[in-house]
């Protein structure tokens, strides 16, 4: 197994943030992100982690 | 044509100022606006983009999306660097400065709260990857695998081997399973707090591999080297497992005590 430490972000990385982390107010034009099908294609997939509460693969842990 | 405000994080007052050159989503500079005591970090964006309908489009565009996002945690990273930021969603706008103020006024109490709860603390985010590939070339026997070996195969000779190595595939899965639940539970137990992502697609990411753990940890910024360090020392040299490490980053999976204003989720 190896480590690695990227120094370059990427995008992937980047939008489990944005989109799904960050606080939410209200702002004036502020859109409910889950409600924009951002770039219907791949990105779908992506976005899935807007919906809170992923189910972990091996069971609850936490 | 009217500018909007776009707001980046809200932080307590810092010293420093932040590095020159720095440039917001759409290329202005961000800017500092205090009220009672706290500071919006928000620059100028032009309403042509920025505006409900403009923005959902361009929200559909990968390559707009792209620049925002990086645009945006540019700012988050600088500001990382002099003080602990409260990063707010992407694509939080205002249409103008009493807008911007009127909301943390509103949000005053809820901002200090999680400001004080996240001073001096970073994300770093972990995932793990099955890469049954590599572990199939590994353990491959190459007798069985080679061509003299397919041709003379039997009909019972090939569902048997076929089972064989899906049994070993299976095998595979359970052992990245438990190490990364293993993993997950000895970095929860260092930090102060986890969260789980989704994991990713590797179509989008372009990493190798299938990503079964995608997590987000809290940890002082005084600990993270001992953290990195726990993440290093954790690995397991069977093949077919991967880590990454990615951070600091700012908290930004760590705002949930907001929770009042998540959006609804559901089907």
């Amino acid at each position: 197994m190896t480590v690695v430490e990227r120094r370059e972000i990427a995008l992937v990385d980047l939008l489990d943030r944005l989109l799904a982390g960050g606080v939410v107010v209200t702002g004036d034009i502020t859109l409910r992100i889950a409600d924009v099908d951002l770039v219907r294609i791949d990105l779908n997939a992506l976005i899935s982690s807007v919906n809170e509460q992923v189910p972990s693969p091996w069971g609850e842990l936490t | 044509m009217t500018a909007l405000r776009y707001v980046y994080a809200v932080c307590r007052p810092f010293r420093s100022a932040l590095q020159a050159q720095l440039a917001g989503v759409a290329g202005a500079p961000p800017k500092q606006l205090t009220h009672h005591g706290l500071v919006a970090v928000v620059s100028t964006v032009p309403e042509a983009d920025f505006a409900e309908e403009p923005l959902r489009a361009h929200l559909e565009d990968l390559d707009w999306l792209t620049a925002t996002a990086r645009a945006h945690q540019q700012v988050i990273d600088a500001l990382t660097a002099v003080t602990t930021p409260l990063p707010l969603r992407l694509a939080t706008v205002f249409r103008d400065d009493s807008g911007v103020r009127s909301m943390m006024e509103a949000r005053e109490e809820d901002f200090r709260r999680v400001l004080d709860r996240l001073e001096g603390r970073v994300e770093w985010g972990v995932k793990v990857y099955a890469e049954p590939e590599s572990a199939e070339r590994e353990t491959a026997d190459p007798a069985a695998t080679g061509r003299a070996g397919a041709e003379a195969l039997s009909g019972r000779d090939y569902l048997r081997r076929r089972r064989t190595q899906t049994r070993a595939r299976e095998d595979m899965w359970q052992k990245v399973a438990a190490f990364a639940g293993r993993l997950h539970e000895k970095l929860s137990a260092f930090a102060e707090d986890s969260r789980l992502h989704a994991p990713q697609n590797a179509a989008l990411s372009g990493a190798s591999g299938q990503n079964v753990l995608n997590a987000a940890y809290l940890v002082p910024r005084a600990d993270s080297e001992e953290f990195v360090e726990l993440v290093d020392r954790e690995k397991d040299d069977a093949p077919g497992i991967r880590v990454e490490l990615t951070g600091p980053w700012a908290a930004y999976s760590f705002t949930a005590e907001f929770a009042e204003e998540e959006p609804e989720v559901g089907p």
